[in-house]
């Protein structure tokens, strides 16, 4: 093997293992002061629980049959709420990426209430469907449904017209071209609303169930706070962020494979 | 379609997108007072139309939204200031940004605004609280963009300062950071919206500051109308602020 080729082979591999030594320092690091802080008695005491008590939690927290009733409950009204809020932003996003008129008559209004913060309607969704896991579903769907119709839209534009040209001759129907046509060609850009959306259904859902509820994971993070259990709640908090970040790597990946 | 695309819309469609919305209200009211829509569930649009001057005399509206512009300064401020500086950090550094956009990129997927109980413990209940879960929220998104605009400058650019060896801290002031001013922005923009979302979403949960208040203890005196009234009206002032930031980052790509 020649110099220059052991230089392109040895290159890329070094800098892997120089980024993964970084990696580790930073992670150490961070784990250290957080340990020393922990220690130092500089914050209110268990603000910043020590490693070990969390981890402890974490156990003790995943060890619970009831996490896991609580975890379902919030999972079904992600679900759902995403299913409904999903369905509905397809259809919309569809009927305005294939029609003008219709675009140049609603896509501004979902444009711009797209950014708006959805939590506020939350009583209103009390109002119309209960304090019970109704509005909660209520409030995941609203809270997908913007950038879902946003993409779906985005998507159906990009579509090769050739495409629907092809639909069009074989005399297809509208669910047939929604189904063999519009949905395979706009995929990925359906799965980047649906991981955009997901990340915001679960964010409506556990914050309307911290506002108002006794079932689910946002439920169990106000009551961590309410009795001031600091490491169940770092526990808590642990699980939901390793969710929401690894279903949305998934998505993303099943995004990128779909181009 | 591009906001441009939006803003081009030929008035007719407009019309018609305007008058719709009209219909709707107007045959909801109609469906309220039939008594096919409970009115104690959904109050009659007039009376939500009637509610908002109300709200606005009697509730100190402007004082709110004073509080809530104020704390979205603050966020701004500290986006401004610390992703900029983290942004460039991970640029200049490249092993650092090796190792540590992609744990940036799923902050940005992260639920930050679940940890405000979290920062209710550690801050109180208190703006602080609020402006920091806005500057969680939209940090990420300036560090990314940061890096993305200062990457993207052409390499000419930066030959033409070295060739007139400008030192590193000149070549950032005078040729980097103006190149990728505009994407900066960009990120600013979306970090500025993450913030004013979530800080309008504290307010509203912790049932403290401006605006979210607002809509929180309309709800809790069960003043149906009036609570109507507030979401619209924050509604409206998120649109404005969207409207308004859009514009501003339109700007910004001419003059630079």
């Amino acid at each position: 093997m020649d110099a220059a080729h052991r230089l392109t082979v040895a290159t890329p591999a070094s800098t892997a293992h120089r980024v993964l030594a970084l990696r580790v320092a930073i992670v150490t690091s961070i784990l250290v002061a957080w340990e020393a802080l922990s220690a130092s008695g500089l914050l209110f005491r268990d603000v910043v629980p020590s490693l070990g008590a969390i981890g402890r939690a974490l156990v003790r927290l995943l060890g619970t049959p009831e996490f896991y009733s609580h975890l379902s409950t919030s999972a079904g009204e992600v679900g759902a709420g995403l299913a409904i809020g999903a369905a509905l932003g397809l259809a919309a996003g569809i009927l305005l990426g294939a029609n003008r008129f219709a675009a140049d008559a609603y896509e501004a209004l979902i444009h711009y209430l797209g950014p708006t913060p959805k939590i506020i309607f939350f009583p209103v969704m009390i109002m119309w469907f209960g304090v019970g896991a109704g509005s909660k579903v209520a409030m995941a769907a609203v809270s997908c449904f913007f950038p879902i119709a946003i993409s779906a839209a985005a998507g159906m534009r990009g579509i090769d017209r050739v495409l629907i040209r092809v639909g069009r001759s074989f005399r297809a129907g509208t669910w047939q071209m929604v189904s063999k046509i519009y949905l395979p060609a706009m995929r990925a850009p359906v799965l980047n609303g649906l991981r955009l959306g997901l990340g915001v259904a679960i964010i409506g859902t556990l914050l309307a169930e911290t506002k108002l509820s006794n079932r689910g994971v946002g439920h169990l993070i106000i009551q961590a706070y309410a009795t001031f259990d600091m490491p169940r709640m770092y526990a808590l908090l642990t699980v939901v962020f390793v969710i929401a970040i690894g279903l949305n790597a998934l998505i993303g990946y099943a995004g990128r494979r779909a181009r | 379609m591009s906001t441009a695309a939006i803003r081009s819309s030929p008035w007719p469609a407009r019309a018609v997108g305007a008058v719709s919305i009209v219909a709707l209200f107007a045959l909801l009211e109609a469906l309220i007072r039939t008594g096919v829509v409970n009115r104690f569930v959904v109050p009659l649009p007039s009376q939500v139309l009637a509610a908002i001057p109300r709200v606005i005399a009697e509730e100190n509206v402007a004082q709110r939204f004073w509080q809530t512009t104020q704390e979205v300064l603050w966020a701004a401020l500290f986006l401004a200031l610390a992703g900029i500086v983290l942004g460039a950090l991970l640029y200049r550094f490249r092993l650092l940004r090796l190792a540590c956009e992609t744990w940036v990129g799923a902050l940005a997927a992260a639920p930050v605004v679940l940890m405000y109980p979290l920062f209710l413990v550690i801050f109180g209940r208190s703006a602080a609280t609020i402006i920091a879960i806005g500057f969680a929220a939209g940090l990420p998104a300036v560090i990314l963009k940061t890096v993305e605009g200062l990457a993207g400058t052409r390499q000419v650019l930066i030959d033409v300062g070295r060739s007139l060896k400008l030192t590193s801290g000149q070549q950032f002031r005078k040729i980097l950071l103006p190149a990728a001013l505009p994407t900066i922005f960009v990120g600013f923009r979306l970090g500025l919206i993450f913030a004013m979302i979530n800080i309008v979403g504290v307010e509203f949960l912790i049932n403290f500051g401006g605006l979210g208040q607002l809509i929180n203890e309309m709800a809790e005196r069960y003043d149906l109308p009036a609570t109507y009234a507030a979401i619209c009206f924050v509604v409206l002032v998120s649109v404005l602020f969207f409207d308004v930031t859009e514009r501003v980052e339109r700007w910004m790509r001419r003059i630079v």
